[in-house]
């Protein structure tokens, strides 16, 4: 054991002195975040909308009165017809349309249900989130004050589209994303640039010829990006808390539990990669290739994977990455637990149990 | 001297595919001396060494090194062993004492026997400005002698040297070869394969490869009387004009 803290210890040495990692290491996943967290904006003030009012009576008129009575929203433009909502949103001058149908006290009075268009300009996701937010609890204020809370059949029911961007791509996807991506970046790329490098400068063989065990060797070139990687991991997570306002809904030490699964992964994959090539560069670039673009791509924070073609969300399955940004986005957002996710978690188990035994048998190739 | 023998090989055979790289050598090596293994490149000098050291394991033929069999007893063997690559093999990114204290820590060196080696070591080699410093910025002859003496910290029965002194000036490799009498007086066995003949006269005695095979193995002295040539350099001439195999090793 004493050997493996000598041989840690040394590890972090080449950690410290190397400028350009350290940068890499750290710097890209706080950048990425605090970029993102600027490019968005929570505060709304006189958000631009659009009214479309086919009813033009009383309770349509105390609904487009109450929405601007507020300082959330302002009507910049009154339409005549359906054709105007799309256009209006696509010059994206407005960011809301509220249409009120046609007969909209009578639906309300005598049906008991009316309903009320709100189409969104989903573009920004957490923009148009929160606008549908503000109008969704004006309409229900409104609706509480012309009907007396004992005649409950009669509601106004808000109907909801969102537009260009269905699916809310925004803070939410990305910050898991990031995760994935950072935690891959640095276990993967890291591992096995670090143990080429001993090839490449020979200190690999003197380490060979040592009386230290080979799964020694392994443990102890594991353990700083690991350690590395939950210290990135915590920054990632409390930059994304506190400046991007992510929800962590589910349990903290299972995300973490999690993580370390990937981690563990990735680990195991750097060494595969560092036991098949012989040169920094090559191990690099397998390292890029082979896990940080499929990242990108598969894992489906950038790209929903399920507008691929068939062959390649098959494909996206045997990609880490994948898992995780599952796993990760079901914790942080849909607060679930093991229970929910046991599945994906024995998945990524499964890998990370496969690329081990795939590298200690390489490794031990080598040896011979 | 004493003549317990430390390393015996009896055939030992190492193939690729169809090249045999080393072809069934056999020689004995005893506690103390300082033996060298000559050849041309290609000769098969590295992939012996690199068998008797555990880096690679043999084809056929038996091999023991300080008293242990090469296929069972590696562990026992990597113990009692010492090797310094062909390539330099220190950190170049950590200090020399850095460095000292990893191998010294590799080699299972309790904390105060180590802080003392290193002490001793760090003046035996007038290093004392540079402990500090990393190693990236010595000179190559320097960090030779670094590497070698990293290399026997732990006292080692043998220690294996692969072309140690290549590209180094002939006054560093002067002073590097005394650190091999230092340590051959301490009873540390050197085995040091070379292709710079004017080594050859330092050996105790020596092995000349060609072609995979020992083509001769005595004393300096010896094989110059049995080849009535004046220098060692008549000697590797007239063994190795008989090679056949011109390439690298593989």
């Amino acid at each position: 054991m004493k050997q493996v803290f000598v041989f840690v210890r040394k590890e972090f040495y080449h950690v410290f002195r190397d400028r350009k990692t350290l940068l890499l290491l750290f710097g890209l996943p706080v950048m990425q975040i605090v970029l993102f967290g600027f490019a968005l904006s929570n505060e709304i003030k006189k958000a631009d909308i659009a009214i479309c009012d086919y009813a033009h009576d009383a309770t349509s008129q105390k609904i487009v009165q109450a929405l601007n009575a507020g300082t959330v929203f302002q009507t910049r433009e009154v339409l005549f017809s359906h054709r105007e909502i799309e256009s209006t949103l696509r010059r994206s001058d407005e960011k809301l349309v509220i249409v009120i149908p046609a007969g909209f006290s009578d639906d309300l009075y005598h049906q008991h249900k009316a309903q009320i268009g709100i189409i969104a300009d989903a573009e920004d996701p957490n923009l148009a989130n929160a606008l549908i937010a503000y109008a969704a609890r004006i309409i229900a204020d409104v609706q509480s004050r012309v009907i007396p809370p004992s005649s409950l059949p009669m509601q106004i029911i808000p109907e909801i589209r969102m537009i260009y961007n269905p699916e809310l791509k925004g803070a939410t996807n990305f910050v898991p994303g990031v995760m994935a991506l950072v935690l891959l970046l640095v276990c993967v790329l890291m591992t096995s640039v670090s143990i080429v490098r001993e090839k490449e400068t020979g200190t690999m063989e003197v380490l060979l010829v040592s009386p230290l065990h080979p799964v020694l060797f392994i443990v102890a070139k594991a353990i700083p990006y690991f350690l590395l990687s939950l210290l990135n991991l915590t920054v990632i997570l409390v930059l994304s808390v506190f400046l991007l306002d992510m929800p962590v809904n589910g349990s903290i030490l299972l995300l973490y539990a999690e993580s370390a699964l990937l981690i563990i992964t990735a680990l195991a994959l750097g060494l595969v990669f560092s036991n098949i090539t012989s040169s920094q560069q090559t191990a690099m670039l397998i390292s890029l290739l082979g896990m940080l673009l499929p990242t990108v791509i598969f894992s489906g924070f950038m790209f929903p994977v399920e507008n691929m073609p068939v062959p390649l969300q098959v494909l996206s399955n045997i990609f880490p990455s994948k898992w995780y940004y599952i796993i990760v986005k079901g914790i942080m957002i849909k607060g679930l637990g093991f229970a929910e996710l046991w599945k994906e978690t024995m998945i990524l188990t499964g890998m990370a149990m496969l690329f081990l035994i795939i590298s200690f048998k390489s490794f031990n190739i080598r040896m011979a | 001297m004493n003549s317990r023998t430390v390393i015996r090989t009896k055939n030992l055979t190492k193939r690729f595919g169809s090249f045999v790289a080393v072809n069934h050598i056999s020689f004995e090596v005893s506690a103390g001396e300082i033996f060298g293994f000559l050849g041309a490149n290609g000769a098969g000098k590295t992939t012996a060494m690199r068998m008797l050291c555990g880096l690679s394991r043999p084809t056929e033929g038996e091999a023991e090194i300080a008293g242990f069999d090469v296929y069972r007893q590696q562990e026992k063997i990597k113990k009692n062993i010492g090797y310094m690559s062909q390539k330099f093999s220190l950190y170049e990114d950590l200090t020399v004492y850095e460095n000292i204290r990893f191998f010294g820590g590799i080699y299972g060196l309790r904390p105060r026997a180590l802080k003392e080696k290193s002490k001793a070591l760090i003046s035996r080699l007038g290093l004392e400005n540079e402990s500090n410093k990393l190693v990236r910025s010595l000179p190559l002859g320097w960090k030779q002698k670094l590497a070698f003496s990293v290399a026997v910290i732990h006292d080692p029965g043998i220690v294996f040297l692969d072309e140690p002194t290549g590209g180094v000036d002939p006054i560093t490799r002067r002073q590097f070869w005394d650190l091999i009498y230092e340590a051959a007086g301490r009873g540390i066995t050197v085995f040091v394969s070379t292709h710079y003949m004017d080594e050859a006269e330092y050996f105790n005695r020596l092995s000349i490869m060609v072609d995979g095979e020992i083509a001769a193995l005595d004393s300096p002295s010896a094989l110059k009387q049995k080849y009535h040539a004046a220098s060692m350099d008549e000697v590797f001439f007239e063994l190795a004009r008989r090679a056949v195999r011109q390439s690298d090793e593989p």
